[in-house]
C-alpha cells in the first residue's frame, strides 16, 4: 500500500509497502549490498567516516521529507518514496490522454518504458562517480556538505528507479538494475549511457556548472516523466523533483558566488586581472558555461525524433507541466526548426510530436536564461562591466541535427578550420582545467571559504554559515 | 553507380531515375576499403547526403540501393582484384553505430516495385558474401562496433562470424516486426534459424524485441560469436581475422601466389531503346512491353587463348570472354529489373558457333584449377542465378544463328520456355557440356537441367555425360525444347506466343514463374528468395504495413499505426 508514512524500521525505508511484498523485498535486499559496495568503490569514499549534516527523507509529507542531522554517508537511509496522490491518475498526453493511468506496465510499452527508466537511472550513479574526488578540494565545509547531499540523493534516485525496475520489469529489470552498478562514468569499455555523464568533472567550477546545467536537464526529464501515464514512474519522479531542486540550487548559487567573488577580485586588482588575484576570470567562466550547457543540451535527444513522438503518443512522457496545458494530443501541429541545408541554416516545420525533445529543450533553455539574468544582475550590482551569455543551442553539440556541423557560440555556421582555431576560446581547455586545479586547495575550517568563491548569503536549515557542516575531526 | 535523371525524355519509370550499377573504388561514397596482405578491412561510413534518390537522409549508417551497389562491387572486386585476401573484416567507420539497416524513410517513400527490387538485390549481395566464403576462400567477419539493427544485423548474419562490442549498450536486433510491421527480409529470419541455428523460440523473442540483445546473452543465444570490450574490440577482431586467414590459407595449395586482375568499366553504348555491350545487347520496345537480350558466344581466338594456360588467361584478365560476357549480362539484367519495370517479357538469344561454344566450355573447365578461372566460373553461376530470380518472363529463341550450347544453353534452361527452329536450310545446334551438369547451379542447389527434367529422370539419365551437339529434333526428343517450330510456323507462332505472354497479368506471371522455375528441394538461399521474400512482398502491400495508417508508413511520423487485427 502506498501511504504517507514511511517504514523506517525496514532495512530499506519506504512508503510502498515493501514489507507486504516479500518477493520484491528479497530482490531489493539482494541488490542492497551490491549498491553499498558500489558506493564504497565509486562514491566519496575518503569521507565515509565523517559525519555530514544531511537531510534524510523520513516521510513524503511537506514537512517530513527533509529531516536534518549529522550522518555518516554509508549510514544514510536510502529509501523508496512515491508521491501519494488523492485523485485517480490519468494518462496526461498522447492518443489515450484522459484515460486512467496504468498501475502496471502495459505489455506493448514495456520495452520503451524500461529503456526510459534505465536511461534516467544510469545518470544517477554516473554523477556520483564523476564527483567522487571533489571533497578533497572543497572550497568550504558548507560546499562540501552540499556536494555530499547531492551525492547521497543521486544515490537515492538510483534506488527509486531500481525499485521500478525490480517491481515492474521482472528478470530483465533485475538484470538492468545489476548493470547500473557495473557501468562506470568515463570508462572506455563500460561507459555510462549518455555523453555528458562520461565527461570529467574534476574541479568545483565544473561541479557547479554540472549541477546548474546537467542536473537541470535531469529536472526537465523528471518533470516530463512525472507526466507519464505509467503511474508508479510519475509518482517516483515527482518525489525526486523535490530533491532535485536543491541540486540546482547548489549549482546556480555556486556559480553566482564565484561570479560575485571574481567581480570583487577584479576590483581589488590594479589591472583588473582576476587571475592575478587567484580568482576565476570571466572568460573562463563563460567557457565553462559554454561547455556544460551544450553537453547538457545533448541530453534531450534528437531535434527530430521518432522515439520522442512515440513516447508522447503512447503517453509515456509528456511535456514540461503537461497537466497545465489545454491540449494534450499535439496532432496536426508543427514546430519550426532551424536546420542546415546545403551549407545554410533554413527553417523547416516538423510535426510537433516529433519535436517533443526540442519542446522540452525550449523549457530548459528558458530556465537557464533566467539564471543567466540573475548572474548578470549580480555583476551589475557589483559594478562589473562583464556580462555572461548562454551560447546558441547549435553550438558545440554532439547529438542531433547540429552535431555534424560547426557553429560559433552565437550559432553561426563556421568552417572546420575556424573551429580548430577558435574553439579554445569558446569551451573549456586542458589548460583551463590545470589552472582551476592549481587554485583549488581544500578549505576545511568552519566558516572559511576559498579565495575564488564568495560565502553564501546564509547557511543550511537556519544554521549559520560557520556551522560545522562536515565534522572533519570527529 | 550513377544516377541519371531523364531530362525531358520519356521517364524511365515512376521513380523517374535511371539506376546504373557500374561503380569502382574511386567513386565510393559510403565505404572505405583497405587491404593489408591477406586481411581486408571494409568500413561502412554512409554519407547521409548520398542517397540514391532525393527525399531522405542516410543517417546512422542506414543504407539504400546506392550503398548496396557499392557493397556488391566491393565483394565482387575483392574476388577478382584481391584474390590474396583470406579474411575481410566488416565494421563501421561511424562511432557507436555499426549499421541501422535499410533506411526506413527510403522504404516508406518507395513504390512497391522499388522495395521489392531493392530487397532482391540486397539479398543477392548477402548471398555473394557467403558465396565468396564457400568458393573463393574469402571469409567475412563482422565487427559490430556499435548498434547493429535490422538490415545491419542481416549483413552481419551473412558473415561467417559476428563479433559485438561489449559496452553495455551495443546490441544486435531485428526490430522490423515490432517497430515497422514488416519482416527482416534480407535473409534475417532464415539465417537466424537455418544458418546460425538459433533456437526458434529464442528467435521469436529476439525478432519481437525492438531493442535487441547485447553482451553475454547475445553469445548465449548464438546471435553473435563473441563479445569484446570497446577498448580492445578491433584488436581482438583483427587477431581473430588473422587466425581465420591463416586457417583458410592452409586449405590452399602451397606456394600459389594469387595476383589479382582489374575489372574495367563495361561502358555500354547507350541509346534510348538499347544498351550495346561488346558481347551482349539489351534492347527494348516499351509499347510492346518486351525486351531482347542477345549474347554473342566466344570466338575461336577466345578458345585458343584458354588453351595457352594460366599466364595467358591472367594477361587477358577482364577481357576473357566468359568473364566479360557474363558481367555484361549481369549489368543488362539489373538494368532490366530496375529501369524497365513495364517490360514483362524478355526474349533471349545466344548467337555463335555451336562447336566453338562447346570447345570453349571444355577449355575453360580444363583450367578450373587456376584461381581466376574458378572465379570466372563462379561468377557465371551468380549471373545465371540472377536470371533465375528475375521476375520477368523469359523466352529463349533458338532461331537461325543461335548456339544454345553449354554455358549458353543455361540461358535457355533458365528461361520459362525454349522455342527452337527446325529448318534444314538453317541448321541450329543445341548441346550440353560440363557446364550443364551442376557447375553453375541454381539457388536451390541443383543444375538447371535437373530442375528442367525433374519429372523425367530417364531423360535426365540419358543426357548425363552426353557432351555432343544435337539436331533440333534430337534436342526435342531429349526433352530440352518447349516448342519445336519449322520455318513456316516460326514467325507467326513466336509472335503470337509473345503477344499472348505480354497480355497476361504481370503479378500472376511473377508468382507463377517463381513457383515453376524451381522444382525440387530447398536450400537456405532459395528459402530466402522464395519463402522470406514472398511473405515480405505480401506484407509490403498490406495496409498494416503500407496503408495510410500502416506501421511502415507512419514510422517517424507523429501518428501511431492502427492495425486491422484480422489474421489472414
Amino acid at each position: 500500500m502506498l501511504s504517507n508514512s514511511v517504514d523506517l524500521n525496514s532495512k530499506i525505508p519506504n512508503n510502498v509497502g515493501l514489507a507486504d511484498d516479500p518477493k520484491l523485498l528479497r530482490a531489493l535486499e539482494k541488490w542492497l549490498p551490491n549498491y553499498l559496495e558500489w558506493w564504497h568503490d565509486m562514491g566519496p569514499t575518503d569521507f565515509e567516516d565523517k559525519p555530514v549534516y544531511l537531510r534524510t527523507a523520513i516521510s513524503v509529507d511537506t514537512d517530513g521529507w527533509a529531516n536534518y542531522g549529522h550522518v555518516r554517508m554509508p549510514d544514510y537511509r536510502w529509501g523508496i518514496f512515491l508521491n501519494p496522490r488523492q485523485e485517480e491518475s490519468t494518462i496526461r498526453c498522447g492518443d489515450d490522454a484522459g484515460k486512467p493511468a496504468w498501475t502496471e506496465v502495459p505489455g506493448e510499452h514495456r520495452n520503451a518504458l524500461r529503456r526510459i527508466i534505465v536511461t534516467q537511472a544510469d545518470t544517477e550513479p554516473a554523477s556520483v562517480e564523476q564527483q567522487r574526488l571533489l571533497g578533497h578540494i572543497a572550497p568550504s565545509l558548507y560546499d562540501m556538505r552540499n556536494l555530499f547531499q547531492v551525492n547521497v540523493e543521486e544515490g537515492r534516485h538510483l534506488w527509486a528507479m531500481v525499485y521500478l525496475l525490480h517491481k515492474y520489469f521482472g528478470r530483465d529489470g533485475r538484470d538492468e538494475a545489476d548493470e547500473l552498478l557495473l557501468r562506470r562514468s568515463g570508462d572506455p569499455d563500460k561507459p555510462r549511457i549518455l555523453g555528458a555523464f562520461n565527461q570529467p568533472c574534476d574541479h568545483w567550477l565544473s561541479f557547479f556548472a554540472f549541477t546548474m546545467f546537467t542536473d537541470r536537464d535531469g529536472k526537465y526529464q523528471l518533470a516530463a516523466l512525472a507526466q507519464s501515464g505509467f503511474d508508479p514512474l510519475a509518482r517516483s519522479t515527482e518525489f525526486m523533483l523535490t530533491e532535485e531542486a536543491h541540486h540546482l540550487f547548489v549549482g546556480e548559487t555556486g556559480l553566482d558566488r564565484i561570479i560575485k567573488r571574481s567581480a570583487e577580485l577584479e576590483k581589488i586588482d590594479p589591472n583588473g586581472d582576476v587571475r592575478n588575484q587567484g580568482g576565476i576570470d570571466f572568460d573562463l567562466i563563460q567557457r565553462t558555461i559554454n561547455y556544460w550547457f551544450t553537453y547538457s543540451l545533448d541530453l534531450f535527444g534528437g531535434e527530430i525524433s521518432s522515439n520522442a513522438a512515440d513516447f508522447f503518443a503512447t503517453g509515456l512522457k509528456g511535456r514540461y507541466r503537461e497537466d497545465r496545458l489545454d491540449e494534450h494530443r499535439a496532432l496536426g501541429q508543427s514546430y519550426r526548426l532551424q536546420v542546415v541545408d546545403g551549407g545554410r541554416l533554413v527553417e523547416r516545420d516538423v510535426p510537433l510530436r516529433n519535436a517533443m525533445n526540442e519542446v522540452l529543450r525550449d523549457s530548459y533553455i528558458k530556465d537557464c536564461e533566467r539564471a543567466l539574468r540573475k548572474w548578470n544582475r549580480t555583476l551589475e550590482e557589483s559594478g562589473s562591466p562583464n556580462r555572461l551569455t548562454l551560447p546558441s543551442r547549435r553550438f558545440h553539440r554532439h547529438q542531433g541535427i547540429y552535431a555534424d556541423h560547426k557553429f560559433d557560440p552565437a550559432g553561426n555556421l563556421v568552417s572546420g578550420e575556424t573551429w580548430e582555431k577558435e574553439h579554445h576560446r569558446w569551451v573549456l581547455t586542458p589548460a583551463d582545467n590545470a589552472y582551476l586545479l592549481s587554485i583549488m586547495k581544500p578549505v576545511y575550517e568552519p566558516g572559511k571559504f576559498a579565495n575564488w568563491i564568495a560565502p553564501p548569503s546564509r547557511g543550511i536549515e537556519g544554521q549559520p554559515v560557520e556551522f560545522e557542516y562536515v565534522k572533519m575531526h570527529d | 553507380m550513377a544516377v541519371r535523371f531523364f531530362n525531358g525524355m520519356e521517364p524511365a519509370q515512376s521513380n523517374e531515375l535511371v539506376v546504373e550499377f557500374a561503380t569502382d573504388p574511386s567513386r565510393y561514397r559510403h565505404w572505405r576499403v583497405s587491404y593489408e596482405g591477406p586481411i581486408a578491412r571494409v568500413e561502412m561510413c554512409v554519407d547521409p547526403e548520398g542517397g540514391i534518390k532525393p527525399g531522405y537522409e542516410l543517417k546512422l549508417n542506414s543504407y539504400d540501393l546506392g550503398v548496396d551497389i557499392e557493397l556488391a562491387d566491393i565483394v565482387r572486386r575483392m574476388r577478382f582484384e584481391h584474390p590474396e585476401v583470406r579474411a575481410a573484416v566488416v565494421s563501421s567507420g561511424t562511432d557507436n553505430v555499426f549499421c541501422a539497416g535499410a533506411n526506413i524513410h527510403m522504404l516508406a517513400a518507395s513504390t512497391h516495385a522499388w522495395k521489392v527490387n531493392f530487397c532482391k538485390f540486397t539479398n543477392e549481395t548477402r548471398c555473394e558474401l557467403e558465396d565468396a566464403d564457400a568458393f573463393s576462400h574469402q571469409v567475412y567477419l563482422c565487427a559490430a562496433n556499435g548498434t547493429c539493427a535490422g538490415g545491419g544485423y542481416e549483413l552481419a548474419l551473412a558473415c561467417r562470424e559476428i563479433y559485438l562490442q561489449d559496452d553495455g549498450s551495443s546490441a544486435v536486433s531485428l526490430p522490423e516486426v515490432p517497430l515497422l510491421g514488416v519482416l527482416p527480409g534480407t535473409g534475417g529470419l532464415t539465417r537466424l534459424v537455418d544458418k546460425r541455428r538459433v533456437r526458434r523460440d529464442r528467435a521469436d523473442v529476439f525478432s519481437t524485441t525492438a531493442e535487441g540483445i547485447r553482451g553475454k546473452k547475445a553469445v548465449q543465444w548464438r546471435l553473435v560469436d563473441g563479445i569484446f570490450p570497446r577498448s580492445r574490440f578491433l584488436d581482438e577482431v583483427m587477431k581473430r581475422a588473422r587466425k581465420v586467414a591463416d586457417a583458410v590459407a592452409a586449405e590452399l595449395p602451397e606456394g600459389e601466389a594469387r595476383v589479382g586482375i582489374k575489372l574495367g568499366d563495361l561502358s555500354p553504348e547507350i541509346t534510348e531503346t538499347s544498351r550495346r555491350y561488346r558481347h551482349v545487347e539489351l534492347s527494348w520496345d516499351r509499347a510492346a512491353r518486351t525486351a531482347s537480350i542477345t549474347v554473342r558466344g566466344p570466338s575461336p581466338e577466345d578458345v585458343a587463348l584458354l588453351g595457352e594456360g594460366p599466364a595467358a588467361i591472367h594477361a587477358a584478365g577482364d577481357q576473357l570472354w566468359a568473364l566479360r560476357a557474363f558481367r555484361e549480362l549481369d549489368d543488362a539484367l539489373l538494368y532490366l529489373r530496375f529501369n524497365l519495370p513495364d517490360v514483362g517479357l524478355c526474349l533471349v538469344r545466344a548467337l555463335g558457333d555451336a562447336e566453338v561454344v562447346a570447345a570453349h566450355d571444355a577449355a575453360l573447365w580444363g583450367q578450373r584449377d587456376f584461381w581466376l578461372v574458378n572465379e570466372v566460373i563462379r561468377h557465371m553461376g551468380r549471373v545465371l542465378r540472377r536470371l533465375d530470380l528475375s521476375s520477368r518472363s523469359f523466352f529463349a529463341l533458338g532461331d537461325a544463328g543461335t548456339a544454345f550450347v553449354g554455358c549458353l544453353l543455361e540461358l535457355a534452361l533458365a528461361s520459362d520456355r525454349f522455342y527452337l527452329l527446325d529448318d534444314p536450310e538453317n541448321p541450329v545446334k543445341v548441346g550440353l557440356t560440363i557446364f550443364n551438369e551442376g557447375v553453375v547451379p541454381m539457388s536451390h542447389g541443383i543444375s538447371r537441367i535437373r530442375a528442367h527434367l525433374h519429372g523425367e529422370p530417364d531423360k535426365l539419365e540419358a543426357l548425363a555425360g552426353r557432351h555432343e551437339l544435337l539436331d533440333p529434333e534430337e534436342a526435342d526428343d531429349a526433352g530440352l525444347v518447349t516448342v519445336l517450330l519449322d520455318d513456316i510456323d516460326w514467325e507467326d507462332d513466336t509472335r503470337v506466343a509473345i503477344e499472348e505472354r505480354a497480355s497476361l497479368s504481370p503479378d500472376a506471371l511473377t508468382g507463377m514463374e517463381a513457383n515453376l522455375r524451381f522444382p525440387g528441394g530447398e536450400t537456405e538461399d532459395s528459402k530466402i528468395f522464395a519463402r522470406l521474400s514472398a511473405w515480405q512482398n505480401w506484407i509490403f502491400i498490406r495496409p498494416n504495413a503500407t496503408g495510410a495508417q500502416g506501421a511502415l508508413s507512419l514510422y517517424g511520423k507523429p501518428e501511431r499505426p492502427i492495425f486491422d487485427w484480422k489474421r489472414v
